[in-house]
């Protein structure tokens, strides 16, 4: 593509798709925090133009040596069990994202988070950030090594406990694409009472979250291994002009 | 067309602290470089009480309307230190800042420019979606008056989209030439939120 020379036009590329049945709702009685902080007005419908279809592209300047192995970043290695969390990220026409930056961030091996608000009474772990960052490669692949996080109480109602999660954070190629999430593990017996979990109105959409444990990737004498894919938003079939037309 | 099997936002909880900040984060211009100016703000919840877990990105054109990205077909011009980008947590205030460029007019469909303008996406513990505002300039009168997202907007919620001009002085860290941008989630001034 390129601008008119004539009238200088730049032509707009697809928009992402609008995937709204997808994703929980802002405002979740389940979870009190949102009473305060979801907007009340309905949202302004916003057309997909150049800031919506690009973003930022960041690349290696922005990882560190040992930043995708949790297990390394200390003199010596965490409690927990080493786990290696691997997938592939790709976006809703299964078109690979290569190159793209993953962020996350989990609890330690008793579900305690490095961080001054965590008040939970379990040590902390002196070799445990808990902190990790990667790129996908070409591929769209990616890998991590950390150990499994502990499941850990907090306040939101009787008795609530968050489910083990790893948060993941993907920006994808355009603004529209980002995405902040959580991977949780298979089997976990604490879904049933987690607002979080059940805020997501779909119960398959609920088990795109849950990694799948992978035996064939476990290894030996060292980790287990899970594998987990994550679906950014996929383009418009057609460009914004004739999305506008129709309105 | 159907929606591919997307995976479900989350919420960034209450430890986004330990995962997504970045030292340079709130420098969308490095701090080297000249011609910054910074905005800065404050984030609200609806008991209009500070959200000190809360994080703001921005993503922007640079001075000449162009994007650093592939689905730009004009390319961007060189700024140097410019980044696009900016990334920066609430302190226990609800404060947040981002060094930047002021963005120049981007086009829209149909050869329309749009007003400069900068998107922004508001994390926070409570939210289990990220939401979507716009910064737009308060000297930017005639762009703004005709650009196409603005217009959209009901006219009596414009003004929560509209930065204004950081009074000199006054104990703040701001100078000329710098913005402030509260964004509130709800309640009394609530900021105009965008489906995108």
């Amino acid at each position: 593509m390129s601008t008119d020379p004539r009238t200088g036009a730049v032509p707009l590329a697809a928009g992402y798709r609008r995937d709204h049945e997808v994703h929980p709702p802002l405002d979740y009685p389940g979870y009190a925090s949102t009473a305060l902080r979801h907007p009340k007005r309905p949202l302004q419908l916003l057309p997909h133009m150049l800031t919506e279809v690009t973003g930022p592209v960041l690349g290696e300047d922005r990882i560190g040596e040992t930043d995708n192995d949790l297990t390394a970043q200390h003199e010596a290695e965490p409690q927990g069990q080493r786990i290696i969390v691997h997938g592939q990220v790709r976006d809703g026409d299964g078109t690979p994202v290569p190159h793209t930056l993953i962020e996350i961030w989990q609890a330690n091996a008793g579900g305690r988070y490095r961080h001054t608000g965590d008040n939970w009474p379990c040590p902390l772990d002196p070799n445990f950030s808990g902190v990790g960052r990667t790129l996908t490669d070409e591929n769209g692949r990616y890998r991590f090594v950390t150990i499994r996080p502990g499941a850990y109480p907090w306040g939101n109602h009787d008795n609530a406990w968050r489910p083990a999660h790893i948060h993941f954070s993907l920006f994808g190629r355009a603004f529209t694409q980002r995405l902040v999430t959580q991977m949780y593990f298979p089997g976990d017996p604490l879904f049933f009472q987690d607002p979080m979990w059940n805020s997501i109105p779909d119960e398959k959409a609920r088990q795109r979250l849950v990694a799948r444990f992978d035996y064939a990737n476990t290894a030996p004498e060292w980790a287990l291994a899970f594998e987990w894919d994550i679906v950014l938003r996929g383009r418009e079939s057609t460009v914004f002009e004739s999305e506008a037309d129709d309105d | 067309m159907s929606n591919g099997a997307t995976t479900p936002s989350q919420t960034v909880g209450p430890y986004l602290h330990i995962g997504l900040p970045w030292a340079d984060g709130p420098y969308a211009l490095a701090e080297s470089a000249d011609g910054g100016i910074w905005i800065r703000g404050t984030l609200y919840d609806g008991a209009g009480d500070p959200v000190p877990d809360g994080l703001i990105e921005t993503w922007q054109a640079d001075p000449d309307g162009r994007f650093d990205h592939p689905d730009d077909p004009r390319g961007a011009r060189s700024w140097p230190g410019f980044r696009g980008f900016g990334r920066c947590e609430t302190d226990a205030a609800g404060r947040f800042g981002i060094r930047t460029l002021k963005p120049g007019p981007v086009p829209g469909a149909d050869g329309a420019l749009q007003a400069p303008h900068i998107d922004v996406s508001v994390f926070a513990r409570g939210m289990l979606h990220r939401t979507v505002t716009r910064i737009y300039f308060p000297e930017e009168t005639r762009a703004n008056a005709a650009d196409p997202v603005l217009a959209a907007v009901p006219e009596s919620l414009r003004a929560t989209l509209v930065a204004r001009a950081a009074e000199d002085g006054a104990g703040s860290a701001s100078e000329a030439g710098d913005y402030v941008f509260d964004i509130r989630l709800q309640g009394s001034g609530e900021t105009v939120f965008f489906d995108i």
